[in-house]
């Protein structure tokens, strides 16, 4: 297949960055897209070029180091799928495929297609945890916790801190990552006694960290790689809610 | 030369991890804080080894090349961790999980480490369910287990086919816990490229900031490596890309001795190799076999649609060969057969270099919804990776480089041969033997991150409470930053034709050819000979694009696969010199007259330790005897 790739590159942070156009005449419909660039990257050294800069690193869709707007979608066509999943069979012979690096103030360019998205880590440390010093855990199976309760929390703990949910949304909101992370924890008898101040502190830092609002487009969970389904941000809330009780009330005790 | 000491303490195998934590020394709390600890890597063994660190009071500096530890290559771990807890009441213990471990390792690992890691799995469980890992659980809300890759009881703990990511997410939550506290400091995107040995103990490190280029130094107490396994050197595995020998091989070139390199676990069932451009292959987790049936035609190159091919002109040659396991053998003996299958002809696929996983039979036993409820996901993503349907055809598989048995050689206390520095989870060669269980490798990480690192890294600082803080401007600093800039100027220097990537795919097709599955004298003798041509190919031809100063994945690579060059030489010194066939080392010259692994006890039962000779010179062989009081030791039969 012909394949015509117009790429962002950006040499730092602080370069101003461009598109700029690479043809590739024979890309096999057996690559997978990951591979199609790297078959890129060997055309561009062995010309004496410079290769794309993209992060990838398990290339089976969980670590979430992939990222990349494909065709004005993040991790391209294909429903639930990562960037470094999907193939080539996706495209035509003389398609134009248009790749970008995430675009969201929160995520700054590194080089070309690789993204700064420590913000993410700083929200979690902002308490998407559950404070379980090693040694004090009890057995195991002392709490039962229901399969269904325990399914619903796995549910949501299968996000891989890609991005996609802000990169997809028009306002920047970081939410869905947020509410995966409460949800998850606060659906475990574990997570509860932290759960109210949790969901405050990460949203707090996310808007700190300047991700917007969330004003329920959507947009996110379409494009989530792991299919987290937005009512994961309606618990958040709720957990808002009470949290906000909860500290006006100690606040007036 | 160096003296092997595994330090192992004495009395009565259960009793000695309890006994050793009574007598070790500890560091008081205030003075945990005027303790720094470098940690290089942050996988499940190393998140949770700084979270424990760090909520013990030290300062704990956190180095990965990723951008974060959440990505780190423990995440893709799909099929389980194992422990002891017998909660299926199945006749499970400690004692049995450290005699199938040392039994599946083929009586080449330690006891008294294999049965600590037993003892200890149990916490790592109650720990990990603490930190909010939603492990499956039965209707009763009780947690689920299910028996994974030879062995006959249930002790696998599971996460759907994610468990590696739950478990890694688990510990990482702990890390970043402790990253808000201020008692870890986190470093991403660095590669670590040497360790700078002060007075003959560790005391730093040098690394590469990937997003400036700048060279830093950094300097603390100890050193904790726990950079993960190095099975990519065959180039395509099923390990994410970025893993690497280049942390471990600096330690070694500084005096740490690595043992047995050339144990390394090939899984039978990856998806097997399509084309030439595939940059990984990715693994069919293990418990597929619990359903599936592996066959392949029963005529050699029979190129019939599998559907299309009647039951009685198919073998099921793992059924045939081992009636009591059948396809649930362990993974060197599957790996095995199926490369023999192949090798005479059998194979299917277009490049015959795969055999049929097929569950046509139990879906229409147990109903394909049943066979859904339990690898949907992995159906899903063979699907999404081949085109091809497995509840409709089978899959196709094939072995795959998976697990690196060996590593940094440490003592009882996960200490390498350099006092200071310890290695832990797959950098270091301590559990496995020379094979590895299913779902025992997470076991081991997370087991040793937890509360093994903890204990051996207080009683060597309690001897160091002392001493202060190091700057980072004395002479041995200087040396190591020169080699370091060296070495990344060389290899930027060299400006030739071939791409980095061009070398690592010959040198994976060396290693896979010579030092994989099979292996024999002439064949070692060959690698050696052509992994020494490479590498002079490799530094007068390489073609390392850029600077040095920008994002520059191609000089990252560079670096991996130099080390790598000179890894490979030494795992094929080390499979040449144990003529034994043991585990997942097989050596043609030592085999049954049916065709199994022949240990020769009486000669090999030892660890191989190597000590580095400096570039160029010949590894020097120490050996770690093995003793064994607690098990019988007999010839590993799965027939
Ligand atoms: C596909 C697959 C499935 C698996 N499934 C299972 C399973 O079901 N059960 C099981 O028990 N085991 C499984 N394993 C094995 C298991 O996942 C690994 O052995 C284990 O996760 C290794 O963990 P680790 O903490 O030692 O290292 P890793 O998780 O590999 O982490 C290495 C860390 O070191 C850092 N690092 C590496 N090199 C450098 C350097 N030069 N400089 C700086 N930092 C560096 C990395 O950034 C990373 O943080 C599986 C392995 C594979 C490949
Ligand atoms: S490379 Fe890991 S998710 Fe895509």
């Amino acid at each position: 297949m012909r394949i015509q790739l117009k790429i962002w590159r950006q040499e730092t942070a602080t370069h101003k960055g461009g598109f700029v156009t690479h043809v590739l005449d024979d890309v096999s419909r057996e690559m997978s897209f990951l591979e199609m660039l790297d078959y890129l990257n060997t055309t561009l050294i062995e010309r004496g070029e410079e290769p794309v800069v993209f992060e990838h690193d398990c290339r089976e869709g969980i670590c979430g180091c992939c990222s990349l707007y494909i065709n004005g979608r993040p991790h391209g066509p294909g429903k639930e799928t990562t960037t470094c999943e999907l193939r080539m069979t996706k495209f035509a012979d003389g398609d134009t495929i248009v790749i970008e690096p995430w675009r969201s103030k929160a995520f700054p360019v590194i080089r070309d297609l690789m993204v700064d998205r420590t913000a993410l880590d700083q929200i979690l440390q902002a308490g998407g945890f559950i404070s379980a010093n090693t040694g004090a855990a009890p057995e195991a199976n002392s709490i039962p916790i229901s399969k269904e309760r325990s399914d619903e929390a796995f549910d949501a703990a299968v996000c891989i801190g890609c991005g996609s949910c802000t990169a997809a949304c028009p306002n920047g909101s970081v939410m869905l990552f947020v509410a995966a992370k409460v949800s998850q924890l606060a659906l475990l008898p574990q997570g509860q006694p932290e759960a109210k101040r949790r969901a405050w502190a990460m949203m707090a830092k996310a808007d700190e960290l300047g991700f917007g609002a969330c004003s329920n487009t959507a947009a996110c969970e379409a494009e989530c790689p792991k299919g987290i389904d937005i009512g994961h941000i309606a618990r958040l809330n709720r957990e808002l809610f009470r949290g906000g009780f909860g500290s006006l009330a100690t606040a007036a005790s | 030369m160096t003296i092997l000491d595994s330090k192992i303490p004495a009395g009565p195998l259960a009793d000695k991890w309890a006994n050793h934590k009574n007598t070790v020394g500890l560091v008081n709390p205030a003075n945990r804080a005027k303790l720094d600890i470098i940690l290089v890597g942050t996988g499940l063994a190393g998140a949770a080894a700084a979270s424990t660190l760090g909520e013990l009071g030290y300062n704990v500096k956190a180095f990965c090349f990723q951008d974060t530890p959440r990505r780190a290559h423990s995440v893709a771990a799909q099929g389980g961790i194992n422990a002891a807890k017998n909660y299926k009441n199945d006749g499970d213990s400690i004692y049995r999980l450290f005699h199938d471990v040392i039994k599946g390792g083929d009586y080449r690992a330690r006891e008294a480490n294999v049965y600590r890691a037993a003892e200890v799995s149990n916490h790592t469980i109650d720990q990990l369910v603490a930190a909010g890992v939603p492990f499956a659980r039965e209707y009763s809300g009780y947690l689920d287990n299910r028996s994974f890759g030879g062995v006959q009881v249930s002790r696998t703990f599971y996460a759907r086919g994610q468990t590696g990511q739950q478990c890694l997410l688990g510990a990482y939550s702990g890390l970043i816990r402790q990253v808000a506290k201020g008692k870890v400091t986190m470093y991403p995107r660095r590669d670590m490229l040497e360790v700078v040995v002060v007075d003959g103990e560790a005391r730093g490190i040098i690394t590469r900031n990937l997003v400036t280029g700048e060279i830093e130094r950094h300097s603390g107490h100890a050193v904790i490596l726990a950079t993960g396994g190095y099975g990519t050197i065959y180039y395509l595995s099923t390990l994410a890309v970025g893993s690497n020998a280049t942390a471990a091989w600096a330690a070694h070139r500084k005096g740490a001795l690595f043992a047995n390199p050339s144990f390394v676990q090939i899984h039978p069932t990856s998806l097997p190799q399509l084309n030439d451009y595939q940059a990984k292959l990715t693994l069919m987790s293990e418990s597929l076999r619990n359903d599936g049936r592996i066959w392949v035609p029963k005529e050699a190159g029979d190129k019939r649609h599998p559907n299309s091919i009647p039951e009685d002109e198919r073998d099921y040659y793992l059924e045939r060969r081992y009636p009591a396991f059948g396809n649930l053998v362990p993974r060197d003996v599957a790996s095995r057969a199926a490369k023999e299958r192949c090798d005479a002809g059998y194979g299917v696929g277009d490049t015959g270099l795969s055999v049929y996983l097929d569950f046509s039979g139990a879906i229409e036993k147990q109903g394909k919804k049943a066979i859904e409820a339990k690898y949907g996901n992995l159906f899903e993503m063979y699907n999404k990776l081949t085109d091809i349907d497995p509840y409709e055809d089978p899959m196709r598989i094939y072995p795959a480089g998976h697990y690196t048995m060996g590593g940094l050689w440490v003592d009882y206390n996960l200490m390498t041969t350099v006092p200071g520095l310890f290695s832990i989870g797959e950098s270091n060669f301590s559990d496995h033997g020379a094979n590895r269980l299913g779902a025992g490798s997470l076991m081991q990480c997370a087991g040793e991150g937890y509360f093994i690192t903890p204990v051996a890294i207080g009683d060597y600082l309690s001897e160091r409470i002392k001493t202060p803080r190091m700057p980072v401007d004395g002479p041995e600093f200087d040396a190591a930053e020169r080699d370091a800039r060296d070495r990344l100027d060389r290899l930027m220097a060299v400006n030739g034709k071939q791409t980095v990537t061009a070398f690592h795919k010959r040198l994976g097709r060396i290693m896979w050819d010579d030092c994989g599955m099979v292996r024999n004298e002439a064949g070692l003798e060959q690698a050696l000979s052509s992994i020494t041509e490479l590498k002079e190919e490799f530094w007068s031809d390489v073609k390392v694009p850029g600077r040095q100063d920008r994002v520059n994945q191609e000089l990252e690579k560079a670096v991996r696969v130099a080390d790598f060059l000179e890894l490979g030489q030494l795992m094929s010194r080390d499979a040449l010199a144990r003529k034994e066939s043991c585990g997942a080392h097989f050596r043609e010259e030592s085999q049954t007259p049916e065709g199994e692994a022949q240990r020769i006890d009486s000669e090999y039962s030892y660890v191989a330790a190597w000590e580095y000779q400096g570039e160029g010179g010949e590894h020097v062989l120490h050996k770690e005897p093995l003793k064994f009081e607690n098990v019988e030791i007999k010839e590993r039969s799965y027939k």
